[in-house]
């Protein structure tokens, strides 16, 4: 995957619960670790962003996490304010509480306004270069596309306007595939599968964006070769338990419990491998397919990001 | 019969509606559908299972997929080729958002010529297929017609994957602030008028520059046909928000023990409780097995690693007499990987535990699911997952139930559960 962080806007999505955020903010970290001013926006301000980094709220405005590292969410009332500042130069300051959730209101029935405040701000942070390198943590496989399509969506539904004549200088960003890319992660297992899989195609069908990989995230490590796992089925065997069992003075259930966990882990990680077969076929040879350990260690918090960024370092 | 049974059990015979929420990628949608088997298989009456999205193997399952929201029978056939006789009927039947909308305009609408114009508006076509907050109040909709028809003895409802989880709890009520909102008034307020409604103007000096004024015209004309159905909308909002606080309707709450689904899942409960909704029962999905916080098996698991290399030329010596060469260090390494790999499972198997701990109080309903490699692909692997939430299978219990002190029982026995041979 060379030239990942050659990018200058990565979009990280998925199903909901494979661990987007950790991918999102691993991916910052290890740029800015590599030197790139980076920024990392969480679009659905749930708060996650926050819990990874252990820094406490990250606000629209953003918050310094390390030198080089900005953490932010998005939120489309001050984006819509910062948009009417600086591009649309309306002079609206003092009113803008309740005209903000009245255009909230407007956004909800004419969709594509709020995804274009959402996609507007982050091209802009990559127009107007205050970094090297924005990673979003995007929405899930639902919203995502209309997120991501919402500029060339805009088109139908505005036909006069200001947001209509921003949305060219967006698409050249998002279209360009050495400056926009995606990150589809995912887990080992059926449904996540199967919608990075979906997302792929609907990704270049329905949005400007190119994929640039998928990160396969708590892939469960290999236990046995073939001739190990010969060995390991050999032990299960209750003569064979039973001797064990008798030479190292262990009770014989809970050496019995000990060598089913191991089954147990044996099984999983071959279900997993099914899925990640299926993956490799569904998203074709061409793109770049990176492996996240299972994380038996604790599974969140910085220190969590900092051994998930290291590892991705090492695929990259 | 377990005491969770007959909990479960209670709580069916007094419930008439059951909604299945949590984080999503838990197995929420197959959770409720196997519930649902589960009361239809072994307790009786006429139970109605209503998808949002399922995976495709657990629509096929159904017998459900690309029939729109009609419910279809579970044949009892299908029953007694996984071997069950089935106490009562099965329905399944899946969610068409934009059929569902549809389906509300024309109530809704004054008269024909009316839904007509709102159903070919670009801008209703929008929302109906694409806004997700919409998709919950929907949802919720569907179920109070279903419960109002009254064909059903049970209603188990899977809840689409929302941003936020409050945004399902409080649909109903925000569809009502929708047509009493000021905003509403002013979009549709004849245009002249707003040039002299001080208040609006702000806004309209906004959206006319960012938005264009064409598109503002589209918004009023489409909310003036919607305010047509002003009244019809707000009643019917309002009876469905009763549903949900109705003592006939239950919460479900589904969730994995990993850190970050857990997290969610303690908000959803708090928001329930908040919101004074009743949570008849938590469900804790793919959980690792009890033995794995067994103190004995660390035990053996230690003496394993320690003992490794002793074991190694002793086992390989019988495998060989057996006509099986093999080298000892080949069964050294076995057996540090065993003893290794139970090291790693435990550790995640003792969290589960505390966050199970954390998550459920004392009087809640609590049910753990074992992990379950493989997939649910017919009728009969859904009854195995919902005889586990009725406790009927004699299987070991999951590390994190013991592990709580909370009010739960479940089925014991069984020696330990040879996890999903292949």
């Amino acid at each position: 995957v060379t030239g990942l962080f050659d990018r200058r806007l990565l979009f990280v999505t998925g199903k909901g619960g494979v661990g987007k955020t950790t991918v999102a903010a691993a991916l910052g970290l290890l740029a800015a670790e590599q030197g790139k001013r980076t920024l990392v926006c969480e679009v659905e301000p749930k708060g996650d962003l926050s819990v990874a980094y252990d820094c406490g709220p990250t606000p629209f405005r953003g918050r310094a996490v390390t030198e080089r590292l900005t953490a932010m969410s998005m939120d489309t009332e001050a984006s819509l304010r910062e948009y009417l500042r600086l591009i649309a130069r309306v002079p609206v300051v003092g009113r803008i509480g309740p005209v903000a959730s009245a255009f909230d209101f407007v956004a909800t029935a004419a969709p594509g306004i709020r995804e274009i405040l959402t996609v507007g701000k982050l091209c802009y942070e990559v127009r107007e270069r205050h970094y090297d390198l924005v990673v979003v943590d995007a929405s899930a496989t639902g919203q995502v596309i209309g997120q991501l399509a919402a500029p060339i969506g805009i088109n139908e539904l505005v036909r006069v306007g200001i947001v209509r004549s921003q949305t060219s200088w967006m698409l050249e960003i998002l279209r360009d595939p050495a400056v926009t890319g995606a990150v589809i992660a995912t887990t080992p297992e059926e449904m996540p599968v199967t919608e990075a899989v979906d997302l792929a195609g609907r990704l270049s069908a329905e949005t400007p964006v190119n994929l640039a990989c998928v990160v396969a995230n708590r892939v469960l490590p290999e236990l046995f070769g073939n001739r190990e796992e010969q060995v390991f089925e050999a032990l299960l065997e209750p003569a064979l338990m039973k001797e064990v069992a008798a030479e190292l003075r262990l009770d014989e259930a809970a050496l019995g419990a000990v060598l089913q966990a191991a089954r147990l882990a044996v099984t999983i990680r071959r279900d997993g491998a099914s899925h990640l077969e299926r993956l490799r076929e569904g998203i074709g040879e061409q793109v770049p397919l990176l492996y996240v350990p299972y994380l038996f260690g604790r599974a969140h918090g910085l220190r969590a990001i900092r051994q998930v960024a290291r590892l991705l370092g090492e695929e990259l | 019969v377990t005491r969770r049974h007959s909990e479960l059990e209670q709580l069916v015979a007094a419930k008439e509606v059951i909604v299945a929420c949590g984080p999503g990628g838990v197995g929420k949608t197959t959770t409720a559908a196997a519930i649902a088997a589960g009361v239809a298989a072994h307790l009786g009456g006429k139970v109605l299972v209503l998808t949002v999205d399922p995976a495709r193997r657990l629509a096929d399952a159904l017998g459900v997929g690309g029939l729109g929201n009609r419910a279809t029978r579970v044949p009892d056939e299908a029953f007694l080729a996984a071997r069950v006789r089935p106490k009562g009927e099965l329905h399944a039947a899946m969610l068409d958002m934009s059929e569902s909308w549809d389906a509300l305009v024309r109530r809704h609408a004054p008269d024909e010529a009316t839904a007509r114009q709102i159903l070919s508006n670009p801008l209703y076509q929008n929302i109906s297929r694409r806004f997700s907050q919409g998709h919950d109040y929907i949802a919720m909709e569907r179920l109070f017609e279903l419960h109002e028809e009254g064909d059903y003895d049970l209603l188990v409802v899977d809840t689409p994957p929302s941003r936020n989880a409050l945004d399902l709890l409080d649909a109903p009520a925000r569809m009502q602030e929708f047509f009493s909102s000021r905003l509403l008034r002013w979009v549709t307020v004849p245009y002249r008028s707003r040039l002299v409604n001080m208040a609006s103007r702000p806004f309209y000096q906004v959206a006319d520059r960012v938005l264009g004024s064409q598109l503002l015209q589209d918004l009023a004309d489409f909310f003036i046909l919607l305010q047509t159905m002003r009244d019809g909308f707000v009643a019917r909002a309002a009876a469905v928000d009763r549903l949900l606080r109705d003592a006939r309707t239950t919460f479900l709450l589904v969730t994995t023990l990993e850190a970050v689904p857990g997290r969610e899942a303690a908000e959803m409960k708090a928001a329930l409780a908040e919101r004074r909704l009743h949570l008849g029962l938590l469900v804790c999905n793919k959980v690792l097995p009890e033995s794995l916080i067994d103190p004995g098996a660390a035990r053996a698991a230690d003496r394993l690693a320690e003992a490794s290399a002793q074991l190694g030329p002793g086992i390989a010596a019988r495998l060989a007499s057996g006509g099986d060469e093999v080298a000892s260090a080949v069964v050294s390494r076995v057996v540090e990987e065993v003893a290794h790999s139970f090291a790693n499972f435990r550790l995640v198997a003792n969290r589960e535990a505390e966050l199970l701990r954390e998550l459920s109080a004392a009087h809640d309903v609590t049910v753990t699911i074992p992990y379950q490699p493989g997939h649910v692909t017919d009728l009969a692997s859904l009854l195995t997952m919902g005889s586990r939430v009725f406790g009927d299978e004699a299987e070991e219990e999951p590390a994190a139930r013991r592990a709580s002190g909370s009010r739960r029982t479940g089925a014991r026995g069984g020696g330990p559960r040879r996890a999903g041979a292949p």
